[in-house]
């Protein structure tokens, strides 16, 4: 592609939600020169839709808490397959960058001592499980999210970091030596295809919820990171970690905080019952994410689920009183009344655990490289390539994520990656140019899908896959029935590589775009799809119905599907953290 | 901070407070006017002229003329500069627009002058 | 069959945009008017339109429906079809780049102007800057603005000036920073408010408190600018 503009930046950032902005900070201010390259405005990403809060022991509910005990909720929240130094580095870490973000301007709800509110979430404990429920998630009323997103762009505008708004990243660009080098784009506004050249390329392109028929993620979200990552031959790890938020509003698939069975809120069967006292009579509604969907699930399997078909079961918070939920759960109330049709004050909101985040992701170390396995499979770094945010899998979520820790991750690992590039690009970074091959190498599936001539629209076969993955690799899953979702959706990657572009136009096509995503969502659903099938046990949020058992003699490892041989390996996971001795692993039960 | 060196005051806020004082004061005018009408629904020329004859009231049309050489100005001004642009009707909306305002400051200040020759020439 | 109108125009092909009609089955539901929106674009994938979140908070879709700036995606059926008619057009007063998406820079750079970030220039502490819940609550209605643009596209102050006048969104913001009482700025954002253009085109005609999605009130922000300004200035 002679005729192909080149730009080159020091540092890029793929994604533009919290740990991409989160990562362009800390590069911005550094002086480098970065570009964000994101293909929504900014606020538009993911991010905003985080409700309840970020969870982090900064002291504020009680003054002797310490991050050690979040650090034992992570890990055990996990199932024992999080690396326990990441989170041991997220937790110890955290303060400081939720500090930095209020400094920012976050506007934190307040206690009456002028400190930043905190919430219960699931899976807290004080006293390393032996305190009872603590409250450690830091919240801006429900709408958290949204609060972090836009003070992140905001402090990205004061530090004139460069964006390219509205710019779709097609694949990566990979050297002679296996290194990265950029990443090719398309500016959605004009049609243009260019070669962005950097000497980082930090991928923090968030979730691909998008798999699935339900979800609460975006429309946006598609795993384009983990695509791109894929088809540049990477590995990706513990792709069979899928976590179900219990909340989603039935029908909807709109998110519903887990922050209203922090304020104290609870789940009811068709008879009024609060189950959640049998599944987890300790913690109760406040369980692990992943006990409580299986629960809901076993309760609506036993016919004890509301509505019409017994699909559903109901989050009641009317008890809480109208004041409570105006000031604590404000942006609930507006969700639930538009799209259950239902108002919290006086009735409950139906809900059905709905896909929610993923686990797995790129393999990184704490400074945010991407990791490999060479051929007699070591891990290796690989050069110039990074990652962040769900995107990533640093591991800190291991088989089951804790409610609030999410925002942790971005804005902690984000930090962590800037920091460890701005190093980098100081000690000087060497990597050799790309060549004409390299770049045509990149531009293989975006020339393949501009010059499809017949074929079936990206609309249906997009349906087609998200089916095959919720009926196939759900909340509970069987070994039969996701060996017989493989071979659909090994019938279904022909058709969708061949999938039909009716629109060739250059002006904001994003029939274009929606034709690349489905690749994106075709890598993601079938890493997810092998590495289910594999691992022969249930921990986390991968429960299966065939080996009901978590088996930490031949399970207690990551996944790592190796894309261009199509197998999966196992990774060890982590038990060596920095300060203090490890968490050996424990039944786990709440 | 947005700069135009054709409005009245650089500062929005003296534009708008000019804007509400002289409304004020137009507003005092018109009742006294109406009331003056109420007590004396069809006055002499003499007692019309006797009243425009007192300095007090004098001031006070003065006052009055000069609110509605604001007040004018102001609103005109800013009508002016929503619709003679640049970006609504082309680049000759420059030069439209400053002869309009030209020609309203032309018109204005002969009715100020006017009005003072009338006040003063009783 | 609901009869969908729907504004077109795609740069290269067409010399002047049209109203496309379209029919969609509600099979008596009540979607939302983006749910409309992406089952005709399975249909006819050339139809465009922005779109992210797909539930209030993201600010994607905003659009002109039936006559009304909203957000697709929270606007539904019941509340916006007439005579079993729908009509769709892209957000008014900004430039079309194609179909339902507008070219937004205007809009954005009126948001830069007011410095939307927290300026302090006091050392920050090793923990929290602290605030009281009663001065945390001064932001509560401003700091939701989710930059859709539904106000400022609705209000003719800005469809006439959208170089000059701020419009209702970045006010919005602009009252945000200067009501946090961990700002520090406030000298300083005021005096670059204090223009005839960027905060006095405010008629108050309220169109953007009509619009609003996120049920904020951007006249009442701009009227507390306009005290602050006065008091400033008194």
């Amino acid at each position: 592609m002679a005729n192909m503009r080149t730009m080159s930046f020091d540092a890029v950032i793929v994604g533009g939600g919290g740990s991409g902005m989160r990562a362009a900070l800390q590069l911005a201010q550094s002086g480098y020169k970065t570009a964000v390259i994101t293909k929504v405005f900014p606020t538009r990403s993911h991010t905003v839709s985080a409700q309840g809060g970020i969870t982090c022991a900064i002291a504020s509910d009680d003054p002797n808490d310490k991050w050690q005990w979040h650090m034992y909720d992570t890990i055990k929240g996990s199932d024992y397959i999080g690396d326990q130094e990441a989170i041991e580095y997220m937790c110890k870490t955290g303060p400081e960058a939720v500090f930095e973000l209020e400094h920012m301007g976050l506007p934190f709800s307040r206690n009456e001592n002028g400190r930043i509110y905190q919430r219960p979430f699931g899976g807290q404990s004080k006293d390393f499980g032996e305190g009872g429920q603590a409250a450690r998630t830091c919240a801006a009323a429900d709408r958290t999210g949204h609060a972090l997103l836009h003070t992140l762009y905001q402090g990205n505008l004061k530090n004139e970091t460069v964006f390219l708004n509205e710019w779709f990243a097609v694949d990566l660009v990979k050297n002679a030596d296996n290194a990265v080098v950029g990443v090719i784009a398309i500016n959605i506004e004009t049609g243009e295809t260019v070669y962005v050249k950097s000497k980082a390329t930090v991928f923090a392109t968030g979730g691909a919820g998008r798999i699935y028929a339900s979800t609460t993620n975006a429309h946006i979200c598609t795993g384009d990171g983990i695509g791109m990552a894929m088809r540049a031959g990477f590995p990706v790890q513990d792709m069979e970690m899928w976590q179900f938020h219990p909340t989603g509003i039935h029908g909807a698939g709109t998110l519903v905080t887990e922050g209203c069975r922090g304020e104290g809120g609870y789940l009811i069967n068709k008879d009024g019952e609060r189950f959640m006292e049998r599944y987890a009579p300790n913690a109760k509604d406040l369980a692990g994410r992943d006990v409580v969907a299986r629960s809901m699930v076993q309760e609506i399997l036993a016919g004890r689920g509301c509505g019409e078909n017994g699909d559903h079961v109901f989050l009641k918070l009317d008890h809480l009183g109208e004041e409570t939920l105006n000031a604590k759960l404000p942006g609930i109330l507006e969700l639930s009344r538009t799209f259950a049709h239902a108002d919290p004050v006086v009735e409950p909101i139906p809900v059905v655990p709905t896909c929610h985040y993923m686990m797995g992701g790129i393999p990184t170390n704490v400074d945010g490289q991407a990791l490999t396995l060479d051929d007699q499979g070591n891990e290796q770094v690989v050069e110039g390539f990074y990652a962040c945010g769900e995107a990533a899998c640093v591991s800190v979520h291991g088989a089951n994520r804790l409610g609030g820790n999410s925002l942790l991750d971005l804005v902690v690992f984000g930090r962590a990656s800037g920091l460890f590039i701005e190093k980098q690009l100081r000690e000087g970074v060497e990597l050799k140019d790309a060549t004409e091959d390299d770049i045509e190498r990149a531009m293989q599936v975006l020339n393949r899908i501009n010059s499809s001539q017949q074929g079936e629209k990206a609309s249906v076969l997009r349906a087609e896959l998200q089916t095959i993955m919720q009926n196939h690799f759900g909340v509970f899953r069987r070994g039969d029935f996701m060996k017989e979702g493989i071979e659909k959706l090994k019938a279904l990657r022909p058709r969708i590589e061949n999938v039909q572009l009716s629109d060739t136009s250059n002006a904001f096509n994003t029939a274009r775009i929606e034709a690349l995503e489905l690749q994106n969502l075709l890598e993601v659903a079938e890493a997810t799809a092998v590495a289910a099938e594999w691992r022969t046990e249930s921990r986390g949020a991968h429960a299966r119905e065939d080996f009901q058992e978590r088996d930490d003699k031949n399970w207690l490892c990551h996944s790592i599907y190796l894309p261009e041989s199509q197998t999966v390996a196992k990774r060890d996971v982590n038990f060596t953290p920095k300060t203090r001795e490890a968490f050996e692993p424990k039944v786990r039960t709440y | 901070m947005v700069k135009s060196v054709t409005s009245l005051s650089n500062s929005g806020l003296s534009n708008w407070m000019l804007q509400r004082i002289s409304a004020l004061i137009l507003t005092a005018y018109l009742i006294f006017m109406v009331g003056y009408f109420a007590v004396n629904p069809s006055p002499s020329y003499e007692q019309w002229s006797s009243l425009h004859g007192s300095m007090a009231m004098r001031l006070f049309s003065l006052l009055a003329i000069l609110s509605i050489a604001v007040h004018a100005w102001i609103g005109i001004w800013c009508v002016l500069t929503d619709y003679i642009t640049v970006r609504l009707i082309g680049p000759k909306a420059t030069a439209i627009r400053m002869f309009l305002q030209l020609a309203m400051i032309a018109v204005i200040l002969f009715y100020v002058v006017w009005t003072i020759d009338i006040l003063w020439g009783i | 069959m609901l009869e969908v109108s729907i504004y077109r125009y795609n740069p290269e092909v067409d010399s002047e945009p049209y109203m496309q009609a379209f029919s969609y089955d509600t099979q008596g539901k009540d979607v939302m008017v983006l749910d409309v929106l992406e089952k005709l674009k399975t249909e006819d994938p050339t139809l465009v339109f922005r779109r992210s979140c797909r539930e209030g908070v993201c600010g994607s879709d905003g659009v002109n429906i039936s006559g009304k700036n909203g957000l697709a995606c929270i606007t539904p059926l019941s509340e916006v079809v007439k005579n079993n008619k729908l009509v769709i057009r892209p957000l008014p007063g900004l430039p079309v780049i194609r179909d339902l998406v507008i070219d937004m820079t205007q809009f954005y750079a009126q948001y830069e102007k007011i410095q939307p970030y927290l300026i302090n220039n006091t050392p920050a502490p090793a923990i929290e800057r602290l605030q009281s819940p009663e001065d945390r609550a001064k932001l509560d209605g401003l700091y939701e603005c989710i930059l859709c643009a539904c106000c400022s596209t609705a209000c003719p102050s800005f469809w006439w000036n959208p170089d000059k006048f701020i419009g209702p969104s970045g006010l919005l913001q602009a009252y945000r920073f200067l009501a946090d009482s961990r700002d520090t700025g406030t000298e300083d954002r005021l005096a670059n408010l204090d223009d005839p253009f960027s905060v006095f085109r405010c008629h108050g005609i309220m169109n953007c408190v009509q619009v609003c999605p996120k049920g904020l009130n951007p006249t009442k922000a701009i009227g507390h600018i306009r005290s602050m300004l006065l008091a400033s200035a008194a």
